[in-house]
């Protein structure tokens, strides 16, 4: 193990400046795919902040006892789909409006008799947060005979669905295309230090050394570079996010997860990289 | 030791690079492949480290049959060669003394053995006063010096070399020849593929002459001739 240790040291420093190219070319391509990742993970966070705003209302029958409300909640809250179930009485839906719609102000005060139904405000589980669970949801509630009408907003949440279907199909093949040219660049940066080198892997085979052997240091030092060229993405997109958030919006940057995921993806890039590389190159010599 | 049987080696493009080749090297021999350029004597020698498999007949080498060796075998019949060829094959960026160690590194030779056996061998051949030079400091002779203490640091059975004296002044030349006989002195078998009439007439040794593929003499066949080989 030091022996390969040693010999990966040794490439790294007998060639500085490739493999000072090699981690920067690695890096950047990182960096454009850590990018785009930024942007998906921004428009994730917009996305489900619009998302949290599809709540399923039902308007209860006036009269309707309380105590058959409370064991009705109860008992909406245990569905599967549903976060919460809040009740707003009829009175509280009228100080509502009268704070929220200030321009008919002079209309509330004037009534004498509160036209607003009571309700059950019910909020989804973040991943029940679509048109299909709303309306699955809705149907049930219907059930009920105290509840006169259900209503979720069906349009926008039929929009909102259809903008997540988009930018998920987006995300996929753009993401795709990113991670392919940043293996590709990868892989021929990894190439040109195997072949760099390729004197030393034919004399190496000439006294006797398994291609296990040869492998193994192209592999540390792929990894490496990988991990380097990950952490140097990482720094970048964290430069670029740091001005976008100061200059130009405020946005999300990954968590520490998700960035560790990243830097990682960098070492098996690498490691793959040079895997075919190597193995490439073994073959055809 | 070696023994080539009815050997034909034929690539798609040039086609045959050797026609129905026979011969016999023995242990401990010393022996000669001779002709001109391009008559098959590189070929002859890919063959034998297993560069290449031929397309027909049979090469074996030390016990091991060339046709049926498996791949991960390979290594294992290297670390029992000493291969030389005409242009060192150094690595430029290591010292004389890293060079040779190189070759028991790769072969997992253990750690406490490796500096005695290498400077064994770099006295063997002349060099314990240079070992810490890079090849680049170092004369055509000295380089080959270095090559052929790497080739026999594993101890082999059989020292193939491929013109080892081919970018060599005469004194050079001379120095490797007196080198390789000596090496050959203590047991070796040595392979010697080269075109220098000169050093083949300079001693009584095995003679394959190749031309076009085809060998059309053989010192060991030819009962008519000079003295057996020694």
């Amino acid at each position: 193990m030091s022996l390969i240790l040693r010999e990966t040291l040794l490439a790294f420093r007998r060639a500085p400046l490739l493999s000072a190219l090699s981690i920067t070319t690695i890096a950047f391509s990182l960096f454009v795919f850590g990018l785009f990742g930024l942007v998906t993970v921004n428009i994730q966070e917009a996305m489900s902040q619009v998302a949290e705003r599809v709540e399923v209302v039902a308007y209860l029958k006036r009269g309707t006892p309380l105590t058959t409300i409370t064991v009705a909640q109860e008992d909406i809250e245990a569905f599967p789909e549903v976060q919460s179930a809040k009740y707003v009485s009829e009175a509280q839906a009228l100080e509502r409006a009268r704070a929220d719609l200030k321009e008919f102000h002079d209309i509330f005060q004037d009534l004498e008799t509160n036209p607003l139904p009571a309700s059950l405000e019910i909020r989804l589980k973040p991943e029940f947060r679509d048109a299909e669970h709303a309306a699955t949801v809705s149907d049930r509630l219907k059930a009920y005979t105290f509840i006169d009408d259900v209503r979720y907003g069906r349009d926008w949440v039929e929009k909102l669905d259809r903008l997540r279907a988009i930018a998920g199909a987006v995300g996929v093949v753009v993401g795709s295309a990113f991670a392919l040219v940043a293996v590709i660049i990868i892989g021929t940066t990894i190439r040109m230090a195997v072949l760099q080198r390729s004197n030393e892997i034919a004399i190496m085979r000439l006294v006797g050394a398994t291609d296990a052997f040869i492998r193994r240091p192209f592999l540390l030092e792929g990894l490496i570079k990988g991990l380097l060229g990950g952490a140097l993405a990482l720094g970048l997109s964290y430069g670029a996010w740091l001005a976008i958030d100061t200059y130009l919006m405020r946005a999300a940057f990954f968590t520490t997860p998700e960035a560790l995921i990243g830097i990682a993806a960098g070492g098996i890039i690498g490691l793959l990289g040079s895997t075919a590389s190597v193995s490439r190159h073994l073959r055809t010599v | 030791m070696i023994k080539f049987t009815n050997v034909t080696k034929s690539y798609p493009k040039t086609g045959a690079a050797l026609k129905d080749v026979s011969f016999h090297v023995a242990k401990g021999e010393f022996a000669f492949l001779t002709g001109h350029s391009g008559a098959g004597k590189s070929t002859a020698m890919r063959l034998i480290y297993l560069a290449e498999r031929p397309t027909t007949g049979e090469v074996r080498v030390s016990g091991f049959s060339a046709t049926r060796v498996a791949p991960r075998d390979v290594p294992r019949l290297r670390r029992r060669l000493g291969i030389v060829f005409q242009d060192f094959r150094l690595l430029e960026d290591r010292t004389a003394e890293e060079n040779v160690a190189f070759a028991l590194e790769v072969t997992r030779a253990r750690r406490s053995t490796i500096q005695p056996r290498v400077m064994r061998v770099l006295t063997q051949v002349g060099l314990a006063s240079k070992a810490h030079q890079y090849p680049r400091e170092l004369s055509g002779g000295e380089q080959q010096r270095v090559a052929i203490a790497r080739a026999l640091v594993n101890d082999p059975v059989i020292l193939l070399a491929d013109e080892p004296t081919g970018n060599l002044d005469e004194r050079a030349t001379r120095g490797i020849f007196q080198l390789l006989r000596d090496i050959n002195a203590t047991g070796t078998a040595v392979l010697m593929a080269t075109h220098d009439l000169d050093l083949v007439r300079s001693i009584d040794a095995h003679l394959v002459e190749l031309q076009a593929g085809e060998v059309v003499y053989d010192s060991a066949e030819d009962q008519t001739g000079t003295e057996p080989a020694a």
